[in-house]
C-alpha cells in the first residue's frame, strides 16, 4: 500500500517533469528563452496585485465547474453538458436580475435571487442531460454536447433579440446592469463573495464524497452500477442528484460571471472553464482535496500566459497547448502504470 | 466494458477539441499572410539611427486589439499606426495584445481593463482600446488610472457635445470621418455594378456601423444619378449585418456565406464593413469561376493586396498622425482630453503624414470609373456635402430638412439606416 503511493507519485511527478521538458522545448522553438518565460508567466500571474486578483477571478468559477463535474465522475458520469449548465446559469441569473432591477426591492436580495435563480438554471439544464440518460438511453457525453451548442444558441438568440442593448446589435452583450446590482468587489474586479462561494463548493463536496454515506453510494454507483442496484441504492436517482448537484454548482459559476466579471450576458460566458474544470478533475485523479493547488495552478497559467504575448509576441493559445500537454501527460503515466504495475 | 471504454477515450478527444478550439485564434489573418507594413528597411535604419543620437525620455504604449495584428483591416491599421508611432517619436515602444473582445477564449475571463494591467505592469503609459467593444473598459480603467494615459478609437466619452459625455481627464477618443472613406467607396461600387446592386456586408449594429453603411448608400446614389445619370429608384443597396466585427465561428453570421450569398442574388459588387477580408476573397473566388463580381475593401490601405483584380479600392484609416500626435502631447505635458473626429487632408487624402481617412484605389476598377471617381473626390475637396436634406431615415421620416445640413450630431448618432437602403437598421 505505501508502496503504491510512491510509485503513483513517482507516475505523476514523471509526468509532470515531461510536460515541462516539452514545453520547453516549444518554447524555445518559438523562440523565447525558456527559463525567462518561465519568469514572465510567473510575473504576470503574481508579478502585482492587478495580476493576483485576475487570478483569483478565474480561479473561481474553475472551482466551481471542476469540483461539479467531480460529482458527477464520482458517479460514473461524463458531464460535457457541464459548459451548457454553467452558461444557463448566466442566463438565468441575467434573466432574474433583468426581471427586477427596476422594482423596489432591496440590491442585495435582488443579486442574492440572482445567483439562486442561476444555480437553479444551471441544474435544470443539466436534469435535461441526465433525463436523456436516464430514461432515453442517450449517453451523457452526446446528450451534454447537444445541450451546450443549445444553451449557445439560446444566448445569442437572447443578446441579439430581446434582451439586445437598445439601437445595437452586437455580440458585445446585453446592456450592462446598474452598479448597484453588481457584486461588491475589491482591487480590479475581484469578488470576495464569489470566491468565498467557490471555495465553500470545493469543502462541501470534499465532505460530500469523503465523509458522507451519501457519497459512499455515489461512488459505489459509479464504479459500479449493476452492483449497487442489487445491492438495494436507487441508482438512477443517484445519477440524476449528481447531475442536479453539478448543474448547480456550474449555474452558480455563470452567475458570478454574470454579477461580478461581465454584468452582462454574452455569447461564450462560460470561456470553457467547463472543459477545463474536466480537465483539473482528471489531472488531479478524482482527489477532491487537490482541486485547490491545481485550479490555481491552471488559472495562474491562464493569466501569467498573458506576458509571453507581450513580451515574446507568442500565440495567445499557449497557456491551453501546455494546459493540455500536462493532462494529455499525466493520463498516459496513468495508462502506463495500470499496464504495467496493475492498478494501483 | 469496451464499450464504455471507447466512449471515455471519444469523450476525453472531445474535450481535448473543445479546449483547443476555445484556445485557437478565431480572426486568424485569412489566405495571405505576408506582412505589408509601410516600413523598408531604409526607414527602419533611420530610426534605430534617430534611437541612438536622440536617446529622450522612453515612452511605451500599449494597444488592445480587438482583432489579429495581421487581420489586413481595422487592427491591422492601429498596429501599423504603432509602428509609424515607433519610427516618429524616438524612444517609443509598441506593445499590443490581439484578439481582446467580450469573451474571448484567448483570455478566459479576463477583461479588457485586465489585460490593460498586464501591459501598465510592462511598463505602457498609455493604453490605446482599439475597439467600440471595449468602450466601457476604457472609461471604466480611464478613471480608475489617472496616471495613465487613454485612447479610445471609435469612441464618443469625452465628446462635450456627444450624449455620452464622461468626464474622464486623462482620456481622448478618435475617430477618422470614414463618412467621406465610405462615399469614395460608394461611388466606386455604383460606377462599377452592372446590375444596379449593391450589397454591404454590415459588421454589428450600431451608430457608427449605420452611419457608415449609410455613408456608403449616400456615395453610391450620388455617383449613380450625377455621374452616371440615372434612376436612384434603379439602384439597389443592401445592408447584412454578420453580428461582430469579424466572423466568430458559431456565434456570427459566417461573413464568407454572406458575401457569397449576395453575389449569388444578382448583387456584384460587395462593400466590405467588416474589420477581415471575406468580401474580397468571395469575390475573387467569383471572379475565377466567370463571374464578373468586384468588392470594396475597408480599414487598411494594403487590403487590396488579398485580390487585387476584383478589388475596386480601398477606403482606410490612417491612425499614425494622430497617435504621433497625442503621444507627443502626453510627453510634453501638453495633453488635452478631448474628442477628435479628423477629416482628409484635401490636399492629398493619401498623404501618410496628415490625412486622417484615405482611399487607395484597387486595380479592379475600370479607367472610367477611375477618373470619375477622382471627379468626386475632387467635388468632396471642394465642399461636396452629401448629408444635405432631404434625408428621409429607412422609417421614412425626415431626418435633415431640405437644404438643411446635418450636424456632427446627427450623423454620428444617426438612428436609422437612410430611405432606400434595404437592411435592418436595429437587430430584431
Amino acid at each position: 500500500m505505501k508502496k503504491n503511493v510512491w510509485v503513483n507519485i513517482g507516475f505523476q511527478a514523471g509526468a509532470l517533469v515531461l510536460a515541462l521538458l516539452i514545453t520547453t522545448l516549444i518554447l524555445a522553438a518559438a523562440g523565447a528563452p525558456p527559463l525567462k518565460a518561465y519568469g514572465s508567466i510567473l510575473n504576470g500571474a503574481f508579478g502585482s496585485s492587478n495580476n493576483i486578483v485576475a487570478v483569483l477571478i478565474t480561479w473561481a468559477p474553475l472551482l466551481l465547474t471542476t469540483v461539479g463535474v467531480l460529482i458527477t465522475f464520482s458517479a460514473g458520469l461524463w458531464n460535457i453538458g457541464v459548459e451548457g449548465q454553467m452558461t444557463l446559469g448566466a442566463i438565468f441569473a441575467t434573466w432574474m436580475l433583468r426581471m427586477l432591477q427596476d422594482t423596489n426591492l432591496p440590491p442585495a436580495l435582488i443579486i442574492i435571487l440572482g445567483i439562486l435563480w442561476g444555480m437553479v438554471g444551471g441544474a435544470l439544464w443539466a436534469s435535461l442531460a441526465g433525463a436523456l440518460k436516464t430514461f432515453g438511453g442517450v449517453n451523457e457525453i452526446f446528450g451534454g454536447l447537444g445541450l451546450n451548442f443549445v444553451s449557445t444558441a439560446l444566448t445569442i438568440y437572447l443578446v441579439f433579440g430581446p434582451w439586445k442593448r437598445p439601437g445595437v446589435g452586437s455580440m458585445s452583450g446585453t446592456q450592462p446592469f446598474n452598479e448597484a446590482l453588481w457584486l461588491p468587489t475589491l482591487g480590479t474586479g475581484l469578488s470576495p463573495w464569489g470566491l468565498g462561494l467557490s471555495i465553500l463548493a470545493v469543502i462541501l463536496v470534499y465532505l460530500l464524497l469523503r465523509g458522507t454515506y451519501f457519497g459512499l453510494r455515489l461512488k459505489a454507483v459509479g464504479k459500479n452500477m449493476k452492483a449497487s442496484y442489487l445491492l438495494g441504492i436507487p441508482t438512477w436517482q443517484y445519477s440524476m442528484f449528481a447531475f442536479l448537484l453539478c448543474g448547480a454548482l456550474a449555474g452558480l459559476a455563470g452567475a458570478i460571471q454574470v454579477e461580478s466579471v461581465y454584468h452582462r450576458l454574452l455569447p461564450n460566458i462560460s470561456n470553457g472553464y467547463g472543459f477545463l474544470g474536466l480537465l483539473v478533475a482528471m489531472l488531479i485523479n478524482y482527489q477532491a482535496i487537490w482541486v485547490i493547488p491545481i485550479a490555481l495552478f491552471f488559472a495562474a497559467l491562464n493569466v501569467g500566459s498573458v506576458q509571453l504575448q507581450i513580451v515574446y509576441k507568442m500565440d495567445s493559445s499557449f497557456a491551453g497547448v501546455l494546459q493540455d500537454l500536462l493532462v494529455l501527460l499525466v493520463l498516459l503515466g496513468q495508462g502506463v502504470r495500470e499496464r504495467f504495475l496493475g492498478k494501483a | 466494458m469496451n464499450r464504455h471504454n471507447l466512449l471515455k477515450v471519444m469523450g476525453l478527444l472531445m474535450i481535448f477539441t473543445m479546449v483547443l478550439a476555445a484556445c485557437g485564434t478565431p480572426t486568424a489573418a485569412p489566405t495571405q499572410a505576408p506582412e505589408q507594413t509601410e516600413a523598408p528597411a531604409a526607414t527602419e535604419a533611420a530610426t534605430e539611427a534617430a534611437v541612438t543620437e536622440a536617446p529622450a525620455e522612453p515612452f511605451t504604449f500599449g494597444i488592445l486589439l480587438v482583432g489579429a495584428h495581421n487581420d489586413q483591416g481595422w487592427s491591422q491599421a492601429h498596429y501599423d499606426a504603432g509602428q509609424y508611432v515607433e519610427q516618429n517619436i524616438p524612444g517609443s515602444k509598441m506593445l499590443y495584445l490581439e484578439n481582446v473582445y467580450s469573451g474571448s477564449p484567448s483570455y478566459p475571463g479576463q477583461t479588457a481593463s485586465q489585460l490593460a494591467e498586464q501591459l501598465v505592469s510592462q511598463g505602457a503609459k498609455m493604453i490605446i482600446f482599439n475597439s467600440d467593444d471595449m468602450k466601457d473598459e476604457a472609461l471604466k480603467f480611464a478613471q480608475a488610472h489617472p496616471d495613465i494615459y487613454v485612447l479610445g478609437p471609435s469612441m464618443d466619452w469625452t465628446w462635450k457635445d456627444g450624449k455620452n459625455y464622461q468626464e474622464s481627464p486623462n482620456q481622448i477618443d478618435i475617430m477618422g470621418r470614414m463618412e467621406y472613406g465610405k462615399m469614395m467607396a460608394g461611388c466606386a461600387a455604383a460606377l462599377t455594378t452592372k446590375t444596379g446592386q449593391i450589397g454591404y456586408l454590415g459588421p454589428l449594429i450600431n451608430d457608427e456601423t449605420r452611419r457608415l453603411a449609410s455613408s456608403a448608400y449616400l456615395g453610391a446614389k450620388y455617383c449613380w444619378t450625377n455621374i452616371l445619370g440615372k434612376n436612384a429608384a434603379d439602384l439597389k443597396f443592401k445592408v447584412t449585418w454578420i453580428g461582430f466585427w469579424f466572423n466568430i465561428p458559431g456565434v456570427t453570421s459566417d461573413p464568407s456565406q454572406v458575401a457569397d450569398d449576395f453575389f449569388n442574388s444578382g448583387y456584384d459588387v460587395v462593400l466590405s464593413g467588416i474589420d477581415t477580408t471575406e468580401a474580397l476573397v468571395e469575390a475573387k473566388k467569383m471572379h475565377d469561376a466567370g463571374k464578373d463580381t468586384f468588392a470594396v475593401a475597408y480599414d487598411s490601405p494594403g487590403n487590396c493586396d488579398v485580390a487585387p483584380d476584383v478589388c475596386l479600392g480601398v477606403p482606410y484609416f490612417n491612425w499614425g498622425p494622430s497617435y504621433v500626435a497625442t503621444i507627443k502631447s502626453a510627453m510634453d505635458g501638453t495633453w488635452k482630453e478631448g474628442f477628435q473626429w479628423n477629416a482628409p487632408d484635401w490636399a492629398d487624402i493619401n498623404n501618410k503624414d496628415t490625412s486622417a481617412v484615405g482611399f487607395a484605389k484597387g486595380q479592379g476598377l475600370s479607367a472610367d470609373a477611375s477618373a470619375n471617381l477622382d471627379k468626386f473626390i475632387a467635388e468632396l475637396a471642394g465642399g461636396l456635402n452629401l448629408w444635405t436634406g432631404p434625408i428621409s431615415l429607412q422609417d421614412g421620416t425626415v431626418y435633415i430638412a431640405d437644404g438643411a445640413v446635418a450636424t456632427d450630431q446627427e450623423i454620428w448618432y444617426l438612428p436609422q439606416l437612410l430611405e432606400g437602403m434595404e437592411g435592418q437598421s436595429v437587430s430584431q
